[in-house]
């Protein structure tokens, strides 16, 4: 324990230029914490979102059904088999019929997803049962960014025009009965959602669909014949990747701190090593081993890491629980990052990123402190003393 | 080796390349030291005195020749056989202290007990049984920074005397002093050699210290000129 013990008196006793760069460090420490903190929040409420909108547990696909392929969807229906049904019936499941269809809202032409839900399900967390209304006209739900996007708005009347079965068209108009806010944007974007019955006498697909949505709590995922099942692990591949991209990009401000951080080590560590020749010597003239020099002075520079945790404690525990306790307001340009984050972003710190990063962070240290040490191998005492570089 | 003999070269040979060409530090250089001496080796700047004593301390080794000590051939040691021959034998005092600036007195005398792996008890009496050998216990919380030199070179001879070694090397330790603190560093160091019984070896070209030498080495272009006893009684504490 001796090396560590002069590693902290060396260290402490720099004064100013040690508290620099632990300071500098210690930004490292929190910055990373802090925004990969930001991403896995913005994953979890993303995930969270997605899951309780619209993948639930899992979907069931109708096997013509490709959602990357807009022309899939003609055929993309198929009826419900028995054992789908069943799930339907006990609330394990809820059906969902999708078609092309186009709208005229305002004299515009819009080509839009007509999406047919039962208004009663609990599957989904979407304010379906304002659905469930007796109307001569077909009631139909839309999100608030189409909304905007359109210019519809609550009451008002628009006309839907879609093919049938046969592939006929056929037209009418339905009313706008409620605008929902979501933060899930593959619900809301060109989508209006109308009752499943509706749709299934619009299109003449009675007791068809084209998604079944399982409940997140149903374990049930035996194979069905015509239809696939679809995970979670795939369905929330996309999303996963783009806040992968959104946390590469994210990582280059702490990268760029650390690597100030780092730089701000080396440089001290190179100058400890130039100015500090003549202690060197004497160290070794009292008897300790060349091995054991290189290694106080390696600990020297890793100890800025372990002070720089206890800054970092210090003024970052407050700080880093203030943002995940409160979170903080998205502006609203956070909508075109592509997936669901909502109104306030709640910054999740997980005790692997924590260590992690500790251990990263301490790793890097101690590297960047040893690599100038690699000098003292070659120092001999009798130069050293002299204040002199072998 | 004679039990009574500390130190023993033997045709030593120092040759520094410069360049083209080369330095001879030492030439040849025959020399024994029995235990309690205190003997100096004095010279002009050049002669080869810090040279010698670098090699009888096991900093560096000879080109040629040999040097024991304490029965150990400096230049077959390897690096940590050297450092642990140094941590626990042999005791160093150099020109300018060489204290650890971030360090209390404490500490510094503290430094090569802690290598030794000694208990904190044990350090902790060692320590101020040495600081009271130099007077300076009452300075133990001091840093080098707050001590006149006198007092600083005190402390580099409690740290050279802490481990009780039983040869202390002393490279020019009156180079840095005024004439009282260097008389104040030679009595101290001529009790501690009649008290404890260790052997000093110092190379100086200061007078002052050589009024204090029982035995007297001169150098010459790195060639002893003369190797005369002084005194048969140890030290000179007058």
């Amino acid at each position: 324990m001796i090396i560590p013990k002069l590693a902290f008196q060396n260290i402490l006793g720099a004064g100013l230029r040690t508290w620099l760069n632990v300071i500098v460090l210690s930004f490292a420490y929190v910055a990373i914490i802090a925004l990969n903190g930001i991403y896995g929040g913005m994953q979890e409420q993303a995930v969270q979102a997605q899951i309780e909108v619209e993948y639930g547990g899992g979907q069931f696909w109708q096997g013509q059904y490709d959602p990357y392929d807009p022309f899939s969807f003609q055929d993309a229906h198929g009826a419900l088999p028995p054992q789908l049904q069943n799930w339907i019936e006990e609330g394990n499941a809820t059906p969902v019929l999708i078609r092309q269809a186009t709208i005229y809202p305002n004299g515009r032409l819009r080509t839009i997803l007509l999406k047919g839900i039962n208004p009663d399900q609990t599957v989904l967390n979407i304010p379906s049962h304002f659905l469930a209304d007796e109307k001569d006209v077909t009631p139909a739900l839309i999100g608030s960014r189409m909304a905007k996007s359109t210019g519809l708005e609550l009451g008002d009347y628009v006309t839907v025009r879609w093919r049938d079965k046969n592939g006929t068209f056929d037209a009418q108009d339905v009313e706008i009965v409620q605008i929902m806010n979501t933060s899930v944007q593959t619900v809301d974007n060109n989508q209006i959602w109308v009752p499943l019955n509706d749709l299934q006498t619009m299109t003449q697909m009675e007791g068809e669909a084209t998604i079944v949505v399982v409940d997140r709590n149903f374990q049930n995922r035996e194979p069905i014949e015509g239809w696939t099942f679809q995970s979670l692990d795939v369905l929330l591949k996309d999303l996963m990747d783009m806040v992968k991209s959104k946390t590469i990009g994210g990582s280059i401000i702490y990268i760029v701190l650390l690597m100030l951080a780092i730089l701000a080590i080396f440089d001290t560590q190179v100058l400890s090593i130039f100015k500090r020749r003549k202690e060197m010597g004497t160290l070794m003239a009292l008897g300790m081993t060349r091995v054991k020099v290189i290694e106080l002075f390696t600990v020297e520079g890793a100890v800025h890491g372990v002070l720089a945790v206890l800054v970092a404690v210090i003024y970052g525990t407050p700080l880093l629980v203030y943002l995940a306790t409160q979170g903080f307001p998205l502006p609203a340009s956070t909508d075109s990052y592509g997936f669901a984050i909502g109104e306030k972003l709640f910054p999740i710190y997980s005790a692997q990123l924590i260590f992690g990063t500790i251990i990263l962070v301490m790793t890097v240290t101690t590297i960047v402190s040893y690599l100038p040490t690699r000098k003292i191998s070659k120092l001999k005492p009798t130069d050293a003393l002299k204040g002199k570089l072998t | 080796m004679n039990n009574s003999v500390i130190i023993k070269t033997k045709d030593l040979v120092k040759v520094y390349p410069m360049g083209q060409h080369d330095l001879v530090a030492l030439d040849h250089v025959n020399l024994v030291f029995q235990k309690g001496e205190f003997a100096g080796v004095v010279g002009p700047s050049g002669s080869g005195k810090t040279t010698l004593l670098n090699i009888i301390g096991s900093l560096d080794t000879p080109s040629d020749g040999s040097a024991v000590v304490l029965d150990r051939n400096v230049e077959t040691l390897s690096n940590k056989e050297a450092a642990k021959l140094r941590n626990q034998h042999i005791g160093f005092i150099f020109q300018t202290f060489n204290l650890f600036p971030v360090y209390s007195v404490f500490e510094n005398v503290e430094f090569p007990l802690l290598l030794q792996r000694m208990s904190s008890a044990a350090r902790k009496k060692a320590v101020y049984d040495s600081l009271e050998w130099v007077h300076l216990a009452d300075r133990a919380k001091s840093k080098p920074a707050q001590l006149s030199g006198g007092q600083s070179q005190r402390v580099a001879i409690a740290r050279a005397i802490v481990k009780k070694p039983e040869v202390v090397l002393a490279d020019e330790p009156t180079a840095n002093l005024d004439a009282e603190n260097s008389h104040h560093i030679m009595k101290t160091m001529v009790q501690l050699n009649e008290e404890l019984g260790t052997t000093f070896v110092f190379s100086t070209h200061d007078e002052k210290v050589m009024r204090y030498l029982r035995r007297k080495i001169s150098l010459i272009d790195g060639k002893v000129a003369k190797d005369e006893v002084i005194s048969k009684k140890r030290g000179k504490s007058t």
